[in-house]
């Protein structure tokens, strides 16, 4: 009695396993990100923090300079504690910070940039978190390096340290 | 064109044979005569004959360049060298589809063949479940990737191989980890067999044992190589990345394992049949999971071949069929012996099999969640996320501390009972891990605490199995060796996470760069064409803080057919740590972006996994039981 209830059970199971990758095939995780780095960048369009216009991937990335992307978001605690070495960055005049708002709350996140000050030359709002994945990001905060061929080249998984910095300024040199 | 055909009708017949080799079978199973009908010898060879007739044919078309061959014509080019020519074989889907054939029949001819002390009709059981699984596998080759597909009109040149598989190590990775996939196809067909003759018995055991370790072998060695080729080719110094393709390998890997150990009790008396079972299922099925994931292009990584969705529903249809079919047996079939009721004593060697079994599908559900998580998630939210090396680091690193000692403590345990002696020495070498892991400790880490009970476990493994190795006069050797190997794998993978160091500049020629007391120097840079790139080799000179100087030459490959742009790292490897650099173009400069690692221990990494693949060599050759 006990081992047929186990066998229905099995079976249920498997049979929802067997239509979600079902259902998984005819969507196919284009989202997904690839661990292989240097990459290029996405081809994305997003609205800008401040003007609310849809802006361009190509009008963001410049060719020949080095870009900073910063994903982060105002609940996000290890942001807080990583801001300052951003800002600190951010006088930097050979590197643009650019920063991915990733699924926040358009007033928290103002008041954010308020209270801690604004090292990004350029916000793009990431509302469903999207974006992040095509860069493929793990989760906020994380930082990733572009070069001047629009290729990422580097990847920071969690909040950025001192070391980092060095690091950064030492590819940006 | 020739060759084309021959391999196309090669196939046919093979599959034609199978359902021949079914009804013979099925007529055979019946026949009173107690040995299996010479007839259904003579078919499996046959098949077996057209299959490798067909192999050798796509091979042959590989190697003439014959374009009129779609998957030659996708996958190969007239400059490549010939041994990528032949690697390319099975370096794409359709072909590497055709190694799994291969590979299935030549194990199922081979089972036949080494089993006539086994009863009749669990042999013929055994031949007609794993048809079932050729059929499905010949009819997938045929409708969906079919690699004899023909061109018209024959295109001149082919598109080329993927450069970042023109590496010798790619070439023979993936028929070593079909050969343990596939293996474990044999478990599962013979297990389905035994449950339905209720068969699962010490016999059994010791008969279906060396499959099982000729797959973990096999297993094992695949994922080092693929490691190897992940670390030397991706320039990025890693050597895992938790990428779901390398987690679709490990998986089946960590249930076998689990399989192999509940093997060693099952073959001294019945006991754990519901274990071996349900393991020997698992391991097969998780494989065809991994071919599904990874053929259908459900996921991305840097595996994916090709995206097509009717190959997907195929995959996964015939993988839910054998689901469906081995849980059906399971639960209509299996019956566990009332008397061997799991009830060990609680500290005996049974128990500790038991406790490596849990710890096993602890690990198998943390890297099967993270694999199929992001899946599920958004089919059913179509939330997107990917699961990244820090979910796996956290889930899993904590738990190998208790894992270790159990590691270190379990061999040490009688059969059936035993009582608590003292042991002096367990103490004394816990007390010396510690020690040593403090000392050593003490000035580099900032995590102390958690590297220190970490290392301190890994270190306790390693004494108690050198220990074992020099004084035991080969008492359960394989064991010894194969545990020795994990515990140094363990100290080499911890040592090497702590101990990396990594510069990233950028130099030009004649440049120097000069950090903590030591020199990168690059002298000149160098310009090579070969047939299928031209290559661009950087001439490093490398002064370390000790004063002495290596030279590296990392390479830039630019390849004509695709037209990619790969990255060679050179490595110099010595016992103690490999020195790892790599070099990107700077476009429009005259500077180039260099990485540059020292890596302590790698040598070790895959000495280890050498180890402890030796360890399940020794244990297939000897005769002797786990003691």
């Amino acid at each position: 009695m006990k081992n047929k209830y186990k066998a229905i059970i099995f079976f249920l199971f498997f049979i929802f396993c067997f239509v979600v990758l079902y259902k998984g095939l005819d969507n196919p995780n284009t989202y997904t990100p690839n661990i292989k780095v240097e990459k290029n960048i996405p081809l994305f369009t997003a609205k800008d923090f401040n003007s609310n216009n849809y802006i361009n991937s190509d009008k963001i990335f410049e060719e020949n300079k080095y870009y900073i992307v910063n994903i982060w978001a105002s609940w996000c605690v290890p942001c807080i504690k990583e801001h300052p070495l951003l800002m600190e960055l951010s006088t930097n005049q050979s590197i643009k910070i650019i920063g991915l708002n990733y699924r926040d709350n358009l007033n928290n996140a103002k008041k954010f940039i308020d209270k801690f000050g604004n090292p990004y030359n350029q916000i793009l709002i990431d509302s469903d978190g999207v974006l992040a994945v095509e860069f493929g990001a793990y989760g906020v905060p994380e930082t990733l390096i572009i070069d001047k061929n629009k290729k990422i080249i580097k990847k920071f998984v969690g909040p950025i340290n001192e070391e980092i910095v060095q690091e950064i300024k030492s590819i940006i040199k | 064109m020739l060759a084309n055909q021959i391999g196309y009708y090669s196939l046919i017949l093979g599959l034609l044979f199978s359902f021949l080799l079914c009804g013979v079978s099925i007529k055979d199973f019946n026949n009173i005569n107690k040995r299996v009908n010479q007839n259904v010898f003579t078919l499996l060879f046959l098949q077996l004959i057209f299959v490798v007739v067909s192999f050798l044919s796509l091979i042959l078309t590989f190697v003439n360049s014959d374009f009129s061959n779609e998957t030659v014509f996708n996958n190969s080019h007239t400059t490549k060298p010939l041994f990528y020519k032949i690697a390319g074989t099975w370096g794409n889907h359709e072909g590497s589809l055709l190694l799994w054939l291969l590979v299935l029949t030549l194990f199922i001819f081979l089972f036949l063949v080494n089993s006539r002390e086994q009863p009749k009709k669990y042999r013929i059981l055994t031949l007609l479940f794993q048809q079932l699984i050729i059929i499905g596998f010949f009819l997938f080759v045929l409708t969906t990737s079919n690699p004899f597909n023909y061109l018209y009109p024959t295109p001149t040149e082919g598109l080329g191989l993927n450069p970042i598989l023109q590496d010798p190590a790619l070439a023979i990775h993936p028929p070593l980890l079909y050969l343990g996939y596939v293996g474990s196809s044999i478990i599962f067909s013979a297990s389905l067999a035994a449950v339905t003759q209720n068969y699962i018995s010490k016999e059994w055991g010791q008969h279906i044992k060396k499959w099982i370790l000729i797959s973990w072998i096999f297993l094992t060695i695949g994922i080092m190589l693929g490691s190897i080729w992940a670390y030397y080719e991706l320039g990025w110094g890693g050597f895992w990345f938790w990428d779901p393709v390398e987690n679709v390998s490990l998986m089946p890997w960590l249930t076998l394992t689990a399989l192999l150990h509940c093997i060693l009790v099952l073959e001294r008396r019945t006991a754990l049949t519901s274990w071996v079972v349900i393991l020997s299922i698992t391991t097969f099925t998780l494989s065809m999971c991994g071919t599904f994931l990874v053929r259908s292009g459900i996921l991305n990584s840097v595996h994916t071949f090709a995206n097509d969705p009717a190959r997907g529903i195929f995959i996964l249809i015939f993988l839910f069929i054998l689901i469906f079919l081995s849980l059906g047996i399971f639960f209509l079939f299996h019956k566990e012996n009332k008397k061997d009721l799991n009830n060990f004593f609680w500290l005996s060697k049974e128990t500790s099999i038991m406790v490596n079994n849990w710890f096993m599908m602890y690990f198998l559900s943390v890297v099967l969640i993270g694999t199929v998580y992001p899946i599920f998630l958004d089919v059913i939210s179509s939330e997107k996320i990917s699961v990244g090396p820090p979910f796996y680091h956290k889930l899993i690193v904590p738990f190998l501390v208790p894992f270790l000692l159990f590691m270190a403590l379990g061999p040490k345990l009688q059969w059936i009972k035993s009582k608590i002696e003292k042991k002096k020495s367990l103490i004394i070498f816990f007390i010396i891990s510690v020690v040593l892991t403090f000392f050593i400790l003490k000035n580099i880490t900032t995590d102390f605490l958690y590297y220190t009970i970490l290392i301190s476990a890994a270190f306790f493994l390693f004494f108690t199995t050198l220990k074992e190795l020099f004084l035991k006069k080969f008492i359960n050797v394989s064991q010894v060796i194969a545990h020795f190997g994990f515990s140094l794998f363990i100290l080499a993978i911890l040592f090497n996470s702590i101990l990396s160091s990594e510069i990233i500049t950028n130099i030009k020629v004649g440049e120097k760069y000069n950090f903590n007391k030591s020199e990168i120097f690059l002298k000149k840079i160098e310009e090579k064409k070969e047939s299928n790139f031209n290559s661009i080799i950087g001439h490093f000179r490398i002064t370390d803080e000790k004063g002495k100087v290596v030279e590296l030459k990392p390479e830039i490959r630019i390849y004509n057919q695709p037209e990619i742009i790969t990255s060679e790292a050179d490595i110099k490897t010595t016992l103690l740590e490999d020195k790892f650099l790599v070099m990107n173009i700077v476009k429009g400069d005259e500077y180039f972006n260099i990485r540059y690692q020292i890596k302590p221990f790698m040598l070790w990494i895959w000495v280890s996994v050498l180890l402890l693949s030796l360890g399940g060599l020794i244990s297939l050759f000897k005769k002797k039981y786990e003691k």
